[in-house]
């Protein structure tokens, strides 16, 4: 009886597992598909300004080594890649700053590439203008809106930013705060010290990379490699906020997410996990401006009531790009079938501090993983399957073994004797 | 009788070598013959390139880039992070460091290996490594031991005088690892690895290659079960000895043959 109420129990118990299985919602990723909305966007902006007229590359002027990458770069870019170039600078000759700090256009627009066309039109580029950086990244990012594939702006400058009091490392910031999976890296060609720092702060602020080239050669390289990265496929993470409380938090499924968390900001987010189930959650904030050396996150995985159940904490010092942490919680299995999903708050604090002057708003960047997986892990004897290893157990074994044996002789013998007398 | 015991006493011997050279019998996990190591680095924990164990990864980059990798590290491994940056022909003094990450993207210690190291103005190359703790098939959520899973490796200068950032370096990356075996064995298992979207990843079919996923690695032959390691090998040994001492210990109680008092015939 009680063997048959166990196995209908175990049936039960198997079907409510299917059935959470089935309607388990899907991801929340938007997948990489190479159809045309996700086609990874690049947009190349090249610095045309008068001092690209400059010979100091392998010789020859800055244009033409940056012409010459174009061209090889226009050659190998893959085709899944929809490229576009933008110039700045390259037509206003004046010096009125207002004109010339407007100067930017699309020479080549973002779409399927006409390798011929692309290279026609950067052979007729000419050295003349300013240096708008921070106005043509705007106009970059407007130029890649649309799609969910990766975004990524190649900026090659071989000055700074003449076009103050525009801060192009608070414009790189801002896009990428508002754009999804925006990425802008920088190459200085032949930079000073003052270019280096904006295009590193720039590169910075949107995760992406700063290169200072000196050769004809490194740009091509890198230029391509930068190309080809985009072409990578990416997991597209979905954007949520989290909420100042628990009661207010989003609700997340598994999936990939990405924030805004503020200095000393708490983000509250909310998952929820049926028993039986593992709740794996990480969460790094990036440093995307000059922060103060020492920093960290807290991740807590708290219950509706405010109990803390199980907490991920990270500490560093120096230079870095993240912090990160992460927790993993596996709710027991339950004896009730209709055990109701708990719900399970996460809060991400920080501890970034900048010095001040340096602007706060917006957030930092955080990336948040949660995976819910089936099936709590199983813990039982630490060690395996009550096994033991090692000569310490080999002679323990032989001792009794050996001591049996003589107990045994004995009795029998002893037996023996007394059944002999009787 | 005497024969009998000659065969135990010879099983004994045979079974105490035998022991430790079934249980020094794992091997260590090993390369893999082909197929092209990875040129490229990734530069967030989102985009690490994939490698692995065993395989020489190779990027070109830029001082200040964080280069990022991840490989697939399974229970009862020890893993060894061995990274190699080919500096750029004139630079200042430079620190470099070599981090590890799990799946969970918390950072792992290192037991020993120089993580950090410093190159003074010039030099040519730097050598970090980082040996990690023996990955085990289960801890409690509350422990930061290693797991099965996804690790993610990341390398980059921690030190650096400003004039230096942008220049051209080349990384060389390896994560081998030595087998532990039982040893670190412990009972219990985790439902999946940990591996970042892998309950995301196992709803969907796996026919799409092109689709992309933040984590997608496996080792060689698969995650291992959990439920195999050398100390079967030893515990079977020791019930053997055990039994074998158990009959050369009822035997001397029994002497040999049949008692003398005993007359022949009855």
């Amino acid at each position: 009886m009680i063997t048959r109420q166990r196995l209908a129990a175990g049936v039960c118990a198997l079907l409510a597992a299917l059935t959470a299985g089935i309607a388990f919602p899907a991801g929340a990723v938007a997948d990489g598909e190479p159809d045309g909305q996700a086609a990874p966007k690049v947009e190349l902006v090249l610095d045309v300004s008068g001092s690209m007229r400059t010979r100091d590359i392998d010789g020859g002027s800055r244009m033409a080594a940056a012409k010459q990458a174009f061209n090889e770069v226009l050659d190998a870019t893959p085709k899944e890649v929809q490229l576009g170039i933008r110039t700045l600078g390259a037509d206003y000759r004046g010096n009125d700053r207002k004109t010339g700090c407007k100067d930017t256009a699309q020479l080549y627009p973002v779409g399927p590439l006409d390798r011929t066309e692309a290279k026609t039109a950067v052979a007729t580029l000419q050295p003349t203008g300013w240096t708008p950086i921070g106005p043509a990244l705007l106009k970059a990012a407007d130029d890649l809106n649309g799609g969910d594939g990766t975004r990524r702006i190649v900026l090659i400058s071989d000055g700074e930013d003449t076009c103050q009091p525009l801060d192009p490392c608070e414009v790189a910031r801002e896009i990428a705060a508002k754009g999804i999976g925006l990425t802008i890296d920088t190459l200085g060609l032949v930079p000073d010290a003052k270019t280096r720092d904006q295009l590193s702060c720039i590169a910075d602020a949107t995760g992406g990379t700063y290169t200072s080239v000196r050769h004809k050669e490194e740009l091509t390289d890198r230029v391509g490699q930068l190309v080809d990265r985009a072409a990578d496929p990416v997991v597209t993470p979905v954007a949520t906020e989290g909420a100042t409380d628990c009661a207010k938090a989003p609700e997340l499924k598994s999936g990939l997410y990405t924030d805004r968390e503020e200095f000393g900001q708490q983000r509250w987010y909310r998952v929820d996990v049926d028993p039986g189930q593992e709740l794996r959650a990480s969460v790094s904030v990036a440093d995307d401006r000059a922060v103060n050396p020492d920093y960290g996150v807290l991740l807590r995985a708290v219950t509706v009531h405010g109990r803390e159940i199980v907490r991920g904490e990270a500490a560093g010092t120096g230079r870095t790009d993240v912090i990160s942490t992460g927790l993993r919680y596996p709710r027991p299995e339950s004896d009730d079938d209709n055990a109701p999903a708990e719900t399970v708050c996460l809060q991400v604090t920080n501890s970034f501090s900048a010095a001040p002057g340096v602007k706060t708003t917006p957030g930092l960047p955080l990336e948040l993983t949660v995976d819910v997986v089936d099936g709590p892990d199983k813990a039982r004897d630490v060690a395996a399957f009550g096994l033991g290893r090692g000569w310490w157990l080999l002679g323990v074994l032989v001792v009794v073994g050996f001591l049996a044996g003589l107990v045994w002789g004995w009795l029998s013998r002893w037996r023996v004797a007394v059944w002999r007398t009787n | 009788m005497r024969a009998i015991r000659a065969l135990s006493a010879a099983l004994l011997v045979l079974g105490l070598a035998a022991a430790p050279a079934a249980a020094d019998a794992s091997a260590s996990a090993s390369p893999s013959g082909d197929g092209k190591a990875p040129a490229q680095a990734g530069t967030s924990f989102r985009t690490a390139t994939e490698i692995e164990q065993g395989r020489q990864a190779t990027a070109n980059g830029s001082t200040g880039d964080y280069f990022y990798w991840s490989f697939p590290a399974d229970a009862g491994q020890r893993p060894t992070v061995h990274a190699t940056v080919k500096l750029p022909q004139q630079h200042t003094t430079q620190t470099w460091q070599v981090d590890v990450y799990d799946g969970l993207r918390r950072r792992q210690a290192c037991q020993y290996g120089a993580q950090t190291r410093t190159a003074a103005a010039g030099a040519a190359s730097v050598d970090l490594t980082c040996v990690l703790r023996t990955v085990r098939a289960w801890s409690e959520p509350w422990a930061n031991d290693p797991l099965p899973g996804t690790y993610y490796i990341r390398l980059t200068v921690v030190g650096l005088a400003s004039s230096d950032l942008g220049l051209p370096v080349a990384a060389e990356v390896r994560a081998d690892s030595k087998d532990i075996g039982g040893a670190a064995a412990v009972d219990g298992s985790l439902a999946k690895p940990l591996v970042p979207g892998i309950a995301v990843t196992s709803q969907k079919d796996g026919d799409d290659d092109r689709h992309a996923v933040l984590s997608d690695i496996r080792p060689d032959g698969g995650w291992s079960s959990g439920w195999w390691s050398d100390r079967w090998v030893w515990t079977g040994i020791g019930a053997i000895l055990a039994a074998l001492a158990g009959i050369g210990g009822y035997a001397l109680t029994r002497g040999s043959g049949r008692p003398s008092r005993v007359p022949p015939g009855v």
